[in-house]
């Protein structure tokens, strides 16, 4: 479905992504790991086509995406949807039009029936009669599942989520992976998950990848990676102190 | 020195560029009447009651200047020709487009800005929404109608106030005083002061849009931003201003 190969992304001086290579099968979740700052949330920019890489291929369903113009991505884009770190809801729109906005934008569906669908999936994240409220009067855990709501109203393929866990607490946290889960059973999507909350990636992952000096260094399913000999993902995954990570 | 020139050449690299994209995305459907009319609001209507204070004031303090010096000369009654000459073709449109700058450019900045840095923008753009077409295009269509608007409007009513500075205080004959007005002010001023008006309202949008889209580095970097752009404005009004008085009127 997705294969990306030999990628290649620098900021300046600073080179995150040195030739990585990845390929995540249809209907999946991939979980990539990596410490912060090691390019997890860059690598997710560049498969949605929000950065554009120095060298390398991204190919989704046979198209490299890295070749195409501003208009031709843009109709790729209609395949995914992605789930920010903070949101990023729409401060100067309420919650309804939120969940709705990809519907009022691309569909010529009148607004009593896409505020009817924009029920229904909050319903599907567990909020209810929020759709008046405004961003700002949501807690954190009710900003992602709102933002979680927005990602699936536009009936995705593939859903990218950059650090779905963070910055909530680990009972909200338990229920945003759970919510994760069912949508993947239920709407057979393809998904990539970028963490560096190792509980999660365990709960999600179909199969975890560690993105480490800009290469991805390991994939597995989550029992092969807890059984790593590699002595970087192990130290990672552990959380040790010492190692060759830290002592480098 | 050389990395000042470098800097300086990739701004007005990526302001031509905005530019150029926002026309482009203007002439492309879908149309955004919905919110070219709320941003048409916003800096017009909105910006009434500041643009207001700022005009009658001008031209009552402009009438006590050119009373006190024309008396002099005995020409007192030609105040209101002064008053309506200098508001129509100068202070007008220029003092019109320095409050939208302060008002619209600086929030214009500050909205686009903190959609930036709170990734709404890389939100639109994954919901397949153009941040340019979207944000951008409404505004910038709205100022090219709003601030010729706001600045008949302002013309107006700083005639008014040196009108009531003219009649009320320094007792000048009615009909003498508006016989004056109509005299020293021609049609072209008048279209020349909204041609002004019209590359104004440009500037605003291009300058506060691109400041936006550029913001990095929080709330800070929101802040400074805005700051910038409203000087940038400024400026830019101030000395094209002095270009298009030389190109209008040779």
């Amino acid at each position: 479905m997705i294969t990306i190969t030999n990628l290649w992304k620098g900021f300046g001086e600073n080179q995150v992504l040195k030739g990585l290579n990845l390929s995540i099968k249809k209907g999946e979740i991939m979980v990539i790991i990596g410490q912060s700052g090691s390019g997890k949330s860059v690598l997710l920019k560049l498969i949605i086509g929000l950065l554009k890489p120095d060298r390398g291929e991204i190919n989704i369903s046979g198209c490299d995406i890295t070749k195409l113009s501003d208009v031709e991505l843009q109709k790729v884009r209609l395949k995914f949807s992605m789930l920010f770190q903070e949101g990023a809801l729409f401060d100067s729109m309420t919650v309804g039009e939120n969940v709705g906005f990809f519907l009022l934008e691309h569909t010529n569906k009148p607004r009593h029936e896409i505020f009817k669908i924009v029920k229904e999936k909050l319903k599907i994240v567990g909020l209810e009669g929020v759709e008046d409220l405004s961003p700002s009067q949501l807690s954190g855990g009710m900003r992602k599942r709102v933002a979680l709501a927005r990602a699936i109203a536009t009936s995705p393929e593939i859903i990218l989520y950059d650090e779905p866990t963070t910055g909530i607490d680990p009972i909200m946290g338990a229920s945003i992976n759970h919510l994760i889960r069912e949508l993947q059973s239920h709407m057979s999507l393809t998904s990539i998950a970028v963490t560096h909350d190792m509980k999660s990636a365990y709960q999600i992952g179909d199969r975890l990848a560690m993105l480490y000096d800009g290469k991805i260094i390991e994939v597995g399913t989550p029992k092969e990676i807890k059984s790593t000999q590699n002595p970087v993902v192990h130290q990672f995954i552990t959380g040790a102190v010492h190692g060759p990570i830290t002592d480098s | 020195m050389g990395r000042k020139i470098a800097y300086f050449l990739e701004e007005v690299g990526g302001i031509t560029s905005l530019f150029w994209q926002i026309i482009l995305h203007i002439v492309r459907p879908p149309f955004k009447g919905k919110y070219i009319i709320s941003q048409m609001l916003e800096i017009g209507v909105n910006t009434l009651p500041i643009a207001s204070i700022m005009a009658v004031f001008t031209g009552m303090v402009l009438a006590v200047q050119t009373y006190i010096k024309l008396r002099e000369f005995n020409a007192e009654t030609v105040v209101g020709g002064v008053v309506a000459a200098s508001m129509c073709k100068e202070l007008g449109p220029v003092l019109t487009a320095i409050i939208v700058a302060g008002r619209i450019g600086s929030s214009t900045t500050a909205e686009i800005g903190s959609m930036k840095v709170t990734e709404q923008i890389d939100a639109l753009e994954t919901l397949a929404v153009n941040p340019i077409k979207q944000l951008a295009c409404p505004r910038f269509i709205a100022s090219l109608i709003m601030l010729p608007c706001l600045t008949i409007y302002t013309d107006l009513i700083g005639i008014l106030g040196g009108y009531a500075v003219g009649v009320y205080r320094f007792s000048i004959c009615s009909s003498i005083y508006v016989d004056n007005s109509i005299s020293f002010v021609s049609p072209w001023d008048i279209l020349s002061g909204l041609i002004k008006a019209f590359f104004f309202g440009m500037i605003i949008i291009v300058i506060g849009c691109y400041k936006g889209f550029t913001t990095i580095g929080g709330a800070k970097g929101v802040g400074k931003a805005t700051t910038s752009s409203v000087v940038i404005s400024s400026i830019l009004i101030l000395v094209s201003n002095y270009f298009l008085t030389v190109l209008l009127y040779q």
